[in-house]
């Protein structure tokens, strides 16, 4: 129900009075508006909730984690056996599964 | 997709678990409360990939789960009126109430629409004038200033047969509910990441002091939490209590200043009644009085009768933390998603239908069901 997921502003239009984007999520692409995010750009990622986007992706802060994290998975890699299966779980899950709530 | 596929990562989880496993030193219990957060957990097998002195419980934080059932059976009155169309969430349709539920409402004739947004909602209003259009707003801060947004629309467009259901739910006082019982055995909560989106964490600092309880807002993918948990570990074995943000990429500490301002002048907060959990004080929101030509409970003269739950079902400690889907004696028997007797069952959040879709009851019983391989499917497998 709280689930948010982050799309990439192609193009944003204004229609009475709000500013509406054209999100782009994975291979798909869904309105969402702006109104919370007033600071939010074409080429921006926001996560949108019910058709709202709620923020703006941070890319500094979450360039600065991911290589935090990367950085002790590299540490870690001498210690630990490689997984057995495919590197990335990103096919786990549909896009679209999440998209809804 | 970007800001998805990366927390996805296989070999960072395992560097993350194995970080975990060489800080902790002691048993911790702890709690997410978005149910979002359950099914991720479970759906990449976090929970097993965890050193074993950490447990992890499952907090309330499903709102179709504990949407009242009073509500739930006010909503399927309205369902039932002829003059009436009902638009929901599709979660909410299949919850039972207290003799019927929304799905089978509609079966019967019912006009019962499902949507995506609330906008949608305003659609379906604008287009079909004659009839009086209800908009059943279940949820928490993170849905809240888009209903308060669909109020404030149809108010400024003078829509006058747009009214809104709320059952809106608050996260900060059912945590504050849970850490103030004498049965409590949480000792750090991975806080809501969406719903500090929207409200950041002040309040969650001013729990984290007021009960000395870690507090780390969290993400929704498998890195996130495993990262969250490092963290929760991390002050536990420090003897710190903070409230900290792993969801940096999307949470910032004063939340989201433009959604808090609308919310305020749309809703204002009150006591409510959580379902398996009972009433909380201050802990909904429902809508200003200058809304009422727009609040369902005040068009429709609503029935407030007294309800019970099925004396079998034992959600309401399921979602308090205390006791997991599992210790449950109907769970997966006569207790399943094609035909739940409790919300958490219903819900794909709800921590029942967590445990259930993902096999957590075929682990050493051959009664339950299906081959070890199936247990594999649509888990992250990290092992």
């Amino acid at each position: 129900m709280c689930l948010a997921v982050p799309g990439k502003i192609l193009e944003v239009e204004e229609r009475e009075g709000s500013r509406i984007a054209r999100v782009q999520f994975g291979g798909i692409t869904r309105p969402a508006y702006l109104d919370f995010v007033p600071e939010a750009a074409v080429g921006d990622f926001v996560m949108v909730h019910v058709g709202f986007a709620i923020s703006r992706v941070n890319a500094e802060e979450a360039a600065r984690t991911y290589e935090l994290l990367e950085e002790m998975g590299l540490l870690e890699e001498s210690e630990i056996p490689s997984p057995e299966s495919d590197e990335s779980m990103s096919d786990v899950r549909s896009p679209k599964s999440g998209a809804k709530t | 997709m970007r800001y998805i596929d990366e927390y996805r990562d296989a070999r960072l989880a395992h560097a993350l678990a194995a970080e975990i496993t060489r800080r902790v030193t002691r048993p911790c219990v702890l709690m997410e409360i978005c149910g979002g957060q359950t099914h991720t957990l479970m759906r990449y097998g976090i929970d097993e990939l965890l050193p074993s002195p950490i447990e992890l419980v499952h907090g309330p934080g499903c709102p179709v789960c504990v949407t009242a059932l009073e509500t739930v059976d006010k909503a399927i009155q309205l369902a039932s009126r002829p003059d009436v169309t009902l638009v929901s969430y599709g979660d909410m349709l299949r919850v039972p109430g207290s003799r019927s539920d929304l799905f089978r409402v509609k079966a019967g004739g019912g006009d019962v629409r499902v949507v995506y947004s609330p906008v949608e909602a305003l659609k379906v209003a604008r287009a079909r004038p004659e009839r009086q259009v209800v908009f059943f707003a279940v949820g928490f801060e993170t849905t809240a200033p888009a209903n308060a947004m669909a109020v404030w629309q149809a108010r400024r467009e003078g829509l006058k047969n747009f009214s809104m259901l709320v059952s809106h739910v608050l996260v900060p006082p059912a945590i504050r509910l849970l850490l103030s019982s004498p049965t409590n055995r949480v000792q750090g909560f991975i806080a809501p990441g969406h719903v500090c989106t929207v409200m950041g964490y002040r309040e969650y600092e001013v729990l984290s002091r007021d009960f000395r309880v870690p507090i780390v807002v969290g993400g929704f993918e498998p890195l996130d939490l495993l990262e969250a948990i490092s963290m929760l570990v991390a002050q536990l074995e420090a003897g710190r209590a903070e409230a900290e943000n792993q969801y940096v990429r999307s949470v910032c500490y004063e939340g989201n200043l433009p959604a808090q301002r609308l919310m305020g002048q749309v809703f204002e907060v009150c006591d409510r009644k959580w379902r398996g959990v009972g009433l909380i004080p201050q802990s909904g929101f429902r809508l200003k009085p200058e809304f009422a030509a727009h609040d369902a409970e005040k068009v429709f003269d609503l029935a407030d009768a007294e309800v019970d739950e099925p004396p079998e079902c034992i959600s309401a400690q399921v979602l308090q933390g205390l006791k997991k889907p599992v210790d449950c004696p109907a769970f997966a028997r006569t207790c399943t998603p094609e035909n739940p007797l409790g919300a958490p069952m219903v819900s794909s959040e709800g921590a029942c239908a967590a445990y259930y879709q993902y096999r957590r009851h075929v682990t050493g019983k051959s009664d339950v069901r299906s081959p070890k391989s199936e247990v594999k499917d649509g888990r992250l497998d990290v092992r």
